[in-house]
């Protein structure tokens, strides 16, 4: 599997050539859109002028300037808007590790040393553990500039990808009730309330998507039953192979 | 512009509860594209075909199904999709409160807003009260035929719900090795350090922009008026240097760099 991008993490002036893995497996439960015979489909693009399908090299992409008018940008104009310094993920300030509110994090990625760039890599993740640090960052990747915070967890660095201040509302923007003093045995109440449920520690293992299981398990049931089920040939296209990530992740992070 | 509830519900703990509206905390910013066809410059539209016979497949005739090995498929009737939905329910409930620091980063996924609707007491009290206890809530919910698992929380005075990922979906850092590669030398560590102290400060969302979407927006606006913004070519790369001699360097120059502002 190659890596989701490749690229220099830097700070000061050291850099630390490094590569990206996703850290989230995607679902298990998608579903394929089958025709009559069980064929998988396959989704084409056509145009309302001469209804025939597009190939992908009829198609461009457009940004909506007036109602049906329309400005045609191409991926090298996209490519060329980014300059270099902008695609290295350049750590410009750290900051304490659990100061950063949840409702920023989108989305993780590993990182893993890019061959000759370990001893940096540990200096780097060795640093922000000791101190409790996370490092921020923005960068440009595929068309998008990306707001990340880097921690260091058991040795190996970690990106989150985190949604800019201008992409979340405020409670004023929702237009919420203002702030309001409120009688402390209220308070106190709810405070009871939460040491009573409390936990020492958050139990992630048990968070199952039950949804997931139950379609899994009916699936199971289905095939067991020779009920519904279609075979169809597929030299066509490549089947969907399952990555096993944490094999990627070990073999990269060994160096291999 | 006042934000518009996407759900209602009862916020429930043990037995008591308070009645709330939910709202999307994103904003959505990304600067859209359609698709064209290059001849007419026109919006594309798209339809599923066989694509071995190219013919058309409506919405009707197409089934869906969970591939159990390539090229087979169980196929999920309607019926069968609605058999997994979970029970409607108006309920929030959450089940038992942890100490925020215990959840990784990873687990968060899309954040809500939470807003009163109707107790406004109990609602603001609620949120005092997670603030002095330093917990989060961990909440279960249905919602438009979806069950969620979310982690209730304070900020500035206000409820928050961030739904989180489940347990298949994260990869732990614990589940991998520790990187191959030679050790830093105590000297590189300190240097490290006192360099990443000198960037150190305070969280600020707002010390980050995305210029990137400025920059392409400005583009599109100058293209719009028929002008044709020159853009120069992406070059590459550059060179490496021993470690503790670009660390020192790097100190220096923050160094500098402090003196004169």
């Amino acid at each position: 599997m190659r890596p989701f991008w490749s690229g220099t993490l830097t700070f000061g002036l050291v850099s630390v050539p490094v590569n990206l893995f996703p850290a989230n497996r995607p679902s298990r439960t998608s579903l394929r859109m089958l025709g009559d015979e069980g064929a998988p489909l396959a989704r084409r693009y056509f145009s309302q002028q001469t209804e025939k399908d597009l190939d992908a090299d009829e198609l461009v992409r457009g940004y909506e300037i007036t109602k049906g008018k329309y400005v045609v940008v191409t991926d090298e104009e996209l490519d060329r808007l980014a300059p270099e310094k902008s695609r290295d993920i350049d750590l410009r300030r750290f900051v304490k590790e659990d100061s950063i509110p949840p409702v920023h994090f989108e989305r993780g990625y590993f990182l893993t040393p890019e061959s000759g760039s370990e001893k940096a890599y540990k200096l780097l993740a060795e640093t922000m553990e000791k101190n409790g640090l996370a490092g921020l960052a923005t960068f440009v990747m595929r068309g998008k500039e990306y707001l990340v915070a880097i921690f260091s967890d058991q040795g190996i660095l970690r990106a989150e990808t985190m949604r800019f201040a201008d992409e979340l509302r405020s409670p004023e923007d929702l237009g919420l009730p203002k702030k309001k003093k409120v009688p402390v045995a209220t308070v106190r109440k709810f405070e009871k309330l939460i040491s009573a449920k409390s936990k020492k520690e958050f139990a992630g293992a048990k968070l199952q998507d039950e949804q997931a299981q139950a379609m899994l398990k009916l699936v199971k049931k289905k095939e067991k039953n020779r009920s519904n089920v279609v075979k169809v040939e597929t030299e066509e296209r490549e089947p969907a192979k399952v990555i096993d990530l944490v094999a990627v992740l070990k073999k990269s992070l060994a160096g291999k | 512009m006042a934000g518009r509830a996407i759900w209602k519900g009862l916020l429930k703990i043990g037995s008591t509860t308070i009645p709330v509206k939910l709202y999307s905390a994103v904003a959505d910013r990304t600067v859209r594209f359609h698709l064209l066809d290059d001849k007419h410059l026109m919006r594309v539209k798209q339809h599923m075909v066989n694509p071995d016979s190219d013919e058309e497949v409506t919405n009707q005739e197409i089934k869906k199904g969970y591939e159990i090995e390539p090229g087979k498929f169980v196929i999920l009737t309607d019926e069968d999709l609605e058999s997994l939905e979970p029970k409607p329910s108006r309920e929030i409930e959450v089940s038992e409160f942890v100490p925020p620091e215990s959840i990784n980063q990873q687990w968060y996924e899309r954040p809500y807003y939470i807003g009163p609707d109707g107790d406004v007491q109990g609602y603001f009290a609620l949120a005092e009260a997670l603030e002095n206890r330093k917990r989060e809530g961990i909440a279960r919910w249905v919602m438009r035929n979806k069950s969620y698992i979310g982690a209730l929380r304070s900020q500035d005075g206000y409820l928050v719900l961030v739904t989180l990922r489940n347990a298949a979906e994260v990869i732990s850092a614990r589940e991998l090795p520790t990187p191959a590669g030679r050790a830093p030398s105590a000297k590189e560590l300190n240097m490290a350090e006192q360099l990443v102290g000198m960037l150190e400060g305070e969280f600020d969302a707002s010390e980050f922009e995305d210029e990137y979407r400025k920059r392409v927006m400005e583009f599109i606006e100058r293209k719009a008026k028929g002008q044709a913004p020159k853009l120069s070519a992406v070059k590459t790369k550059r060179k490496t240097t021993s470690l503790d001699s670009v660390l020192a360097k790097s100190l220096e120059s923050l160094k500098k760099g402090k003196r004169a502002a």
